[in-house]
C-alpha cells in the first residue's frame, strides 16, 4: 500500500467487500456456537476478533478507504464485531453456568453414608426418670431435697418411729456399719430425708427426696443391692390421705399415663399411721389373667408405700402434730422404670452397659 | 400366713361359692396382701382307675414305655368306643391291677397343662396316668401315684375305690388355701382366727369365735382346779423397759397321752396345707392351736420336769442345748423357762425349748404351757441367737393374753380325745397381764386425718365392730367429742388416736377416699447445685459419655489396685458390718473404684471404644467415728445430740468419675479414628468448667491412680483443685485388666457447685475490628505453655481478646532444650480501630512480659 487513495473504492477492497464481512461474520458465529468449552469459546474469540482475525484485517483496511467511503465501512465491520462480541458474551455465560452446574454435580456427597465419627452418648435412664419425677413436684411448688447415704441410724430409724426392738427394724435387711456402736447404717429407704427436712425446714413443708437406698439383697434379676426412691412429705394444717392419694395419683399418671389405675391398700410402717400401700393396675394382665407372672395373678403391683405422718415423727423433728397433720410416701422409681419401659431384668439397670443406656432417648 | 379355706370356714360363714380367689381379694381390702393361691387348681376328668394291662413296649431311644388299659368306669373311651382307657405310661411303678390316677381329655393339671389324647409313641394315648407332683400333691416323680399304696393305711378308704370315681375329692385336690402377707402390726393375724375376723370385717360374713366356748370350758376347769395345778413361779427381776417377760403363764396337764397315736387326718392335711410338718400327735396339737388360735404352746414331758417352773432372766454364763442340738450360751436378758428350784434351764421363754425336757417317744404324761410372753423381750432373744421360730414370731408382734386359757383348753381336748389322755384337773394360771389402756378419741379425728366425712355414729360403729368397748357418744357439752376408747385384747397395736383412725378408714374402705391434689407452699424450684448436676450430665452425654452407676462396695484390693495406700484409703471411709461379700466390705472413696468395673464390662462385652461417666456420693471421712447418739422414738433430741448425730455422720461429698478407652474418634468411612489420650480427658474436665462458667487451669500432678507424667490437676482461680484427670497409670490398668492408655477423671462436683452460679456480668461488645499478629517465642523446653499464655495475657494489656497457640516447634532451629511456640494474638478495643502501630506495641509488651516471666525470646 501507498498512503490514501481518495477515489479507491471499498468494493474494491475485498476484505472490505460486503460478502467477505458477512462471511467473517457468519464463520464466526458459527464457531462461536460450535464452542463445547470455555477454552474452545477462548480460541474462537482469539481467531475471530482477536487482531490476526479476518473482521480485525478488514478494519484496518478501512484507513486505506477514501474519507467518503470510511463510514459506511467502518459501520459494517463494527456491526459484525459487535455481534461476534455479544455471540462470544452470551455463549461465555452459557458455558460458565454449565461449568458451574457440573461441579456442583461432581462435588455431590453421598448423604446416606454414616456420620458416627463421635457418637452421642446418654443419660441413665433411672436419673432422667429421676429428673422427669422431680420436675413434676417442682411444677407442684415442691422442693427436692436430699440426704447422705451412710446415714445415722436415728434419723433412718428412730426419727422414724422405729423402735429399737421393733420388728420393722429387722425386716429392712439393713446394711450396718462398723462396728455396731457406730450409729450408722447405709439408709434404708429415703425416708431419713423426711427427717432432715422436717428439722431443717419446719412445717408448712412439701419436699421430695429422689435417692439411692440400700438393702441387703443379692443382685438377681428382681433386686439390687441399691435402688432408688422418690420419697415425698408434706406437712400443713388441715392435710389429710385424700391430698396423699391426689399426689401419688398425679405422680401415677405422670409417669404412666392418664389411664392408670390405681389403689390404696391398708398397710403397716412404723413411722405412718394410717399407712397405706399403693399399687399399680398390672400393666401386663389389667387383672385379666389369673395365671399372670408379672402380679402374679392379683392384678395389682405393688409400688411404694405412703401414709399420715406419725404423731412420733413429727414430734421427734420439733413438729407440733396437735396443729400439722401430712403425708409421706416412698416410691420405687426403678420398679416404675421397669413397668413404663417394660425392663425385666434388674441387672441391666445397674451393670453399666452402654446398650442399655442407648435404648432410651435423653429425655424420657 | 397359709389359709387353709375349709379351717377359715370353721371360724367364719364363708359363701359356698367364694372361691380362694374371692376370699383373698376380700382380705386384701382389708390389709392383708395376697401372696398366692394353692390348690383347686385341677378340673376334671380327673378319675380313680384301675390298671387292666400294662404292657412294656421297649423304644428306639433306651426308654421303656407302658402301653396301659385301664378301666375308668363310665368316662372317656367306655363311653366313645365301649372299651377301656388306653394311656401310654413312662412309669415303671406299678402292676396290672393296681388303682391309679387318671386324667383324661379335657382335663386340666396344675400349671394350666391342659390335657388332650394325643399321639405318642405309635399309640394315642386317651389322657395321663399321674404322679404325686403332677397333681400337686408332693415332689415324689420317681413314678405314678398308685392309690393301694398311698392309702395302704386307710383300708376303708382303699375298700371304697370305684373305677371312674372323681378322683378330686377323694385326694383333696378341690381344697384351697390362701397365703397372705401379715404386717408386723397384726400379730393376731398369724392365726386363723384372726384371719377369720379380719374376713368377717371385709365382708360382713357372720365370725364365730372359736375362743369363746373353749373359754367357758376353760373356765369351768379353772372353777374345779385353779389352785392345784403345777406349780409356775414368775419370778422376773429385771423387767425390760419396764415390763416384765411373763405376765401370764397357764399350765395344765394330760396325763397318759398315747405319744405314738396318729395325727387324726383332718388335722394332718390342715398343718400340711398351713405350711407345718405334721410330726407327731403332741407337736401336732400344738401346733395346730397356735395356728388356729395364735397362742404358741410349748409341750414338756412331766416325768422329766423336777419340782416347780420359774421364769426368770437368764444368769451370767449359764447355757442351753435347744430342740435342734445346739448349745447356747445365754445372756442376762434372755427370759427362761427352768425348773429344780430354778437351777436347770428348760427353754429359751417364747423362742425354744431345750432337749432335755421335750417330748419323747416315752412320754405320757404332758404339762401344756401357754403363756403371755413381752414382745420386746422375744424379739432381743429371738434375734440374739438367731432363732426366728413360729412361736417367736407371734410373740414379738404381740399375742392376745386373753387366750392362754381358751388355747390350753383347746390342747387339753384335742390331746384327750386322740391321745386317750385325761386331763388332769388341777389348773395353773399365774400372772395378771397388763389389760389394754384406754385411748381418748376425738370423733372427728379419723374425718381430719383421713379426709373422708365418717359420721360419729360411723366411727363409734366400726371401733365395736373390730372389738372396740367404746364408752360414750361423743356428743358433749363442751364441743370436744371424746369417747373413751378400750382396744380388745388382740390389738395390742391400737395404742393412739391414729391407730383408731386407720381401723376407721381400713374397715369403711380405703377406697373411698377422695382424691384432691394439696397447694404446697410456694417453692424455689432446683437448687443450683441439681441444676448444675444436670447440665454437667447433659453435657457429658452430649459429648459421646454414657451415664452408668454402681453399688458403692468396695475392698482393699481394689483401693490396691487403684495405687491408694490401702490404710490410709481405710480411714477415708467406713467398712460394713454384714457385707454381701467379704471381699467388698468398703464403701468407695472414688467414683473411679467402681467404674472401672463398668468399663470393663463393657469390654468384655465386645465394646473397645468405651465412653462412660457416673455421678455419685463417695466417703470422705476425716478423723475417727465418733458413736451417733440416739434418742427414743417420738422425742426431739437435744440441739446437742442432733449436733452430735450429725457430725457422726462422715462427709460424703458427690462425685463425678469419666472412663475413656479406645478411640474417642471412631475410625470409619470417613477415615482413621484417633485414640482417646490424656487431652481429651483434660479437655472434657474444662468443658464442664467452662459450661459452669469457671476459668479452670490444667496443672501437671501425679496422684495415683493416673500416670505420673500424664495427669492434671483441675485447679481454679484461687488455687483451689477440684479434681484429677490424665491416663490411668499402666500398673493401675495391668491390675485391673482394663484396656492399654484408659483415661479418665474424677471431679468434686460439692467443690464445682460452691465454686460457680454467681451472675456474670456482661460487657458491651466492641463492634471495632481485630487485629491479629502473630509472635514465634523460643522458650526452655520445661516452661509450660500456660505460663506463657499468661505472661502474654498480663504483658499484652486490655486490648487482648484472644491468645491462640497455633504451633509448636522443636528442632535445630531453636536448639536442644529449648522450643518454639506462634500464638496469634487478637487485639480489640471497645472505642475505636487500633492502628499497626499500636498493635505492634502491644505484641512487644507481651513479648517483653513472656520475656520476663519464662526467658521467652522472639524467633
Amino acid at each position: 500500500m501507498s498512503g490514501p487513495n481518495t477515489n479507491y473504492d471499498p468494493v474494491e477492497v475485498a476484505a472490505l467487500a460486503p460478502e467477505a464481512v458477512q462471511g467473517a461474520l457468519d464463520a464466526a458465529l458459527d464457531a462461536v456456537a460450535a464452542a463445547a468449552t470455555l477454552d474452545a469459546l477462548k480460541a474462537v474469540r482469539t481467531a475471530h476478533l482477536g487482531d490476526k482475525s479476518p473482521l480485525a484485517l478488514a478494519n484496518r483496511e478501512i484507513g486505506a478507504l477514501p474519507p467518503s467511503a470510511k463510514a459506511a465501512a467502518g459501520k459494517l465491520v463494527g456491526q459484525a464485531k459487535g455481534a461476534v462480541s455479544q455471540a462470544v458474551a452470551a455463549r461465555q455465560l452459557t458455558l460458565e453456568a454449565e461449568r458451574d452446574a457440573r461441579i456442583l454435580i461432581d462435588e455431590s456427597v453421598d448423604v446416606t453414608l454414616p456420620t458416627g465419627r463421635r457418637p452421642l452418648g446418654r443419660r441413665h435412664p433411672i436419673e432422667l426418670m429421676s429428673e422427669h419425677i422431680a420436675d413434676l413436684f417442682v411444677g407442684m411448688g415442691w422442693e427436692i431435697a436430699e440426704g447422705p447415704e451412710v446415714e445415722a441410724e436415728w434419723f433412718n430409724f428412730d426419727a422414724l418411729n422405729f423402735d429399737a426392738d421393733h420388728p420393722a427394724r429387722q425386716m429392712q435387711d439393713t446394711f450396718y456399719v462398723d462396728p455396731p456402736s457406730s450409729g450408722l447404717v447405709l439408709r434404708t429407704h429415703t425416708s431419713p430425708v423426711q427427717a432432715r427436712a422436717l428439722l431443717e425446714r419446719g412445717a408448712p413443708i412439701a419436699v421430695a427426696c429422689i435417692g439411692r437406698v440400700f438393702r441387703t439383697d443379692e443382685l438377681d434379676a428382681t433386686h439390687m443391692p441399691a435402688f432408688h426412691q422418690v420419697e415425698g412429705i408434706c406437712v400443713d394444717e388441715g392435710i389429710t390421705m385424700a391430698h396423699l392419694k391426689g399426689t401419688l395419683d398425679t405422680l401415677a399418671s405422670h409417669l404412666f399415663g392418664a389411664g392408670i389405675t390405681t389403689r390404696l391398700r391398708p398397710s403397716y410402717f412404723p413411722f405412718t399411721e394410717p399407712s397405706a400401700e399403693m399399687d399399680l393396675r398390672c400393666f401386663v394382665c389389667r387383672g385379666a389373667d389369673p395365671a399372670c407372672r408379672t402380679c402374679k395373678g392379683t392384678g395389682w403391683i405393688e409400688w411404694g408405700g405412703c401414709g399420715m405422718v406419725n404423731r412420733n415423727v413429727l414430734s421427734a423433728c420439733g413438729i407440733d402434730p396437735d396443729r400439722f397433720t401430712g403425708f409421706a410416701f416412698g416410691m420405687g422409681v426403678d420398679r416404675a422404670l421397669m413397668f413404663r419401659s417394660g425392663v425385666s431384668d434388674m441387672r441391666d439397670m445397674i451393670e453399666g452397659d452402654v446398650r442399655f443406656d442407648a435404648q432410651f432417648a435423653m429425655e424420657i | 400366713m397359709r389359709v387353709p379355706v375349709d379351717w377359715l370356714r370353721e371360724y367364719v360363714a364363708v359363701p359356698a361359692t367364694a372361691r380362694g380367689l374371692d376370699i383373698a381379694a376380700d382380705l386384701v381390702r382389708v390389709g392383708l396382701e395376697e401372696e398366692g393361691l394353692h390348690g383347686g387348681e385341677i378340673t376334671g376328668p380327673l378319675v380313680v382307675g384301675r390298671v387292666i394291662s400294662q404292657v412294656p413296649e421297649p423304644q428306639k431311644n433306651g426308654r421303656t414305655i407302658h402301653w396301659c388299659q385301664v378301666d375308668v368306669g363310665a368316662h372317656g373311651q367306655q363311653l366313645t368306643s365301649g372299651g377301656p382307657q388306653e394311656i401310654v405310661c413312662g412309669a415303671h411303678n406299678f402292676d396290672a391291677g393296681d388303682w391309679v390316677v387318671c386324667i383324661l381329655p379335657g382335663g386340666v393339671l396344675p400349671g394350666n397343662v391342659q390335657v388332650s389324647a394325643r399321639k405318642t409313641y405309635g399309640h394315642v394315648s386317651h389322657g395321663m396316668i399321674c404322679s404325686e407332683r403332677e397333681l400337686g400333691l408332693g415332689d415324689d416323680h420317681d413314678g405314678i401315684l398308685v392309690l393301694n399304696r398311698y392309702f395302704a393305711d386307710r383300708p376303708e378308704v382303699l375298700a371304697s375305690l370305684v373305677p371312674g370315681m372323681d378322683a378330686i375329692a377323694l385326694l383333696g385336690l378341690d381344697r384351697e388355701t390362701v397365703e397372705v402377707n401379715v404386717t408386723p402390726d397384726r400379730g393376731y393375724c398369724f392365726a386363723i382366727r384372726g384371719i377369720a375376723r379380719e374376713y368377717s370385717h371385709a365382708t360382713g360374713a357372720a365370725f364365730t369365735d372359736p375362743a369363746l366356748a373353749l373359754a367357758e370350758r376353760a373356765a369351768v376347769a379353772a372353777a374345779q382346779g385353779l389352785g392345784s395345778g403345777y406349780a409356775v413361779e414368775l419370778a422376773d427381776t429385771a423387767p425390760i423397759r419396764g415390763r416384765v417377760g411373763c405376765d401370764r403363764y397357764v399350765a395344765r396337764i394330760v396325763r397318759g397321752v398315747d405319744v405314738q397315736a396318729p395325727t387324726p387326718p383332718w388335722m394332718a392335711t390342715r398343718l400340711t396345707e398351713a405350711g407345718m410338718r405334721p410330726i407327731s400327735l403332741p407337736v401336732d396339737v400344738t401346733n395346730y392351736v397356735m395356728l388356729g388360735l395364735g397362742q404358741p404352746l410349748h409341750a414338756f414331758d412331766v416325768a422329766r420336769l423336777d419340782g416347780p417352773i420359774v421364769v426368770r432372766r437368764a444368769r451370767g454364763g449359764e447355757r442351753i442345748t435347744t430342740l435342734d442340738d445346739v448349745e447356747r450360751a445365754l445372756e442376762e436378758s434372755d427370759l427362761l423357762i427352768t425348773d429344780s428350784g430354778g437351777e436347770r434351764v428348760l427353754a429359751i421363754a417364747g423362742v425354744m425349748g431345750g432337749a432335755e425336757t421335750e417330748i419323747s417317744d416315752t412320754t405320757t404324761d404332758v404339762l401344756i404351757e401357754a403363756a403371755h410372753f413381752d414382745p420386746v423381750s422375744i424379739a432381743r432373744s429371738a434375734r440374739r441367737h438367731k432363732l426366728p421360730s413360729e412361736a417367736s414370731r407371734r410373740f414379738e408382734r404381740g399375742v392376745d393374753p386373753e387366750l392362754a386359757s381358751a388355747a390350753a383348753q383347746l390342747a387339753v381336748e384335742l390331746l384327750v380325745e386322740h391321745g386317750g389322755g385325761r386331763a388332769e384337773p388341777g389348773v395353773t394360771d399365774v400372772g395378771t397381764p397388763q389389760g389394754s389402756e384406754v385411748i381418748d378419741l376425738d370423733l372427728t379425728l379419723p374425718a381430719r386425718l383421713v379426709g373422708v366425712d365418717y359420721p360419729a355414729a360411723r366411727v363409734i360403729e366400726i371401733l365395736r365392730a373390730i372389738g372396740c368397748a367404746v364408752e360414750g357418744d361423743g356428743v358433749s357439752a363442751d364441743g370436744a367429742d371424746l369417747v373413751r376408747v378400750t382396744p380388745p385384747s388382740w390389738r395390742p397395736d391400737l395404742r393412739n388416736q391414729p391407730d383408731l383412725a386407720e381401723e376407721v378408714a381400713r374397715i369403711d374402705g380405703y377406697d373411698k377416699i377422695p382424691a384432691i391434689v394439696p397447694t404446697a407452699p410456694v417453692g424455689s424450684g432446683l437448687t443450683h447445685d441439681q441444676r448444675m448436676r444436670r447440665l454437667v450430665a447433659n453435657l457429658l452425654a452430649g459429648q459421646g459419655f454414657s451415664e452408668v452407676w454402681n453399688a458403692p462396695f468396695v475392698g482393699d484390693d481394689r483401693h490396691a489396685a487403684l495405687g491408694y495406700d490401702v490404710a490410709a484409703a481405710r480411714e477415708r471411709t467406713v467398712r460394713i458390718t454384714n457385707p454381701l461379700s467379704d471381699e467388698a466390705p468398703l464403701l468407695r472413696i472414688s467414683i473411679l473404684a467402681t467404674l472401672v468395673d463398668s468399663l470393663r464390662r463393657n469390654v468384655s462385652r465386645g465394646f473397645k471404644d468405651v465412653a462412660l461417666f457416673e455421678i455419685g456420693l463417695v466417703l470422705d471421712r476425716a478423723g475417727e467415728l465418733t458413736p451417733a447418739p440416739t434418742e427414743d422414738v417420738g422425742v426431739q433430741p437435744s440441739d446437742a445430740t442432733l449436733a452430735a448425730i450429725r457430725a457422726a455422720v462422715p462427709r460424703q461429698p458427690r462425685h463425678l468419675g469419666f472412663l475413656l478407652a479406645g478411640q474417642r474418634e471412631r475410625a470409619g468411612v470417613w477415615g482413621a479414628g484417633r485414640a482417646a489420650d490424656v487431652m481429651d480427658a483434660i479437655a472434657t474436665a474444662l468443658a464442664i468448667t467452662e459450661a459452669l462458667g469457671l476459668t479452670a487451669r490444667s496443672m501437671a500432678a501425679d496422684p495415683l491412680p493416673f500416670h505420673p507424667g500424664r495427669c492434671a490437676a483441675i485447679e481454679l482461680p484461687d488455687g483451689s483443685v477440684v479434681g484429677h484427670v490424665g491416663e490411668l497409670h499402666p500398673k493401675v490398668l495391668s491390675a485391673l485388666g482394663l484396656p492399654a492408655r484408659t483415661v479418665g477423671g474424677e471431679l468434686d462436683l460439692d467443690l464445682l457447685s460452691s465454686a460457680s452460679g454467681r451472675p456474670a456480668t456482661a460487657v458491651t461488645l466492641s463492634s471495632f475490628p481485630i487485629a491479629t499478629s502473630d509472635v514465634a517465642l523460643v522458650i526452655d523446653e520445661a516452661v509450660r505453655a500456660a505460663d506463657v499464655e499468661a505472661a502474654l495475657r498480663v504483658g499484652a494489656g486490655e486490648m487482648l481478646e484472644s491468645v491462640t497457640l497455633f504451633d509448636s516447634y522443636r528442632g535445630d532451629q531453636v536448639g536442644d532444650g529449648k522450643k518454639s511456640l506462634a500464638y496469634r494474638l487478637a487485639f480489640r478495643a471497645p472505642d475505636r480501630t487500633l492502628t499497626t502501630d499500636e498493635v505492634s506495641g502491644l505484641r512487644d509488651l507481651a513479648v517483653k512480659a513472656a520475656a520476663g516471666a519464662v526467658g521467652a525470646s522472639q524467633r
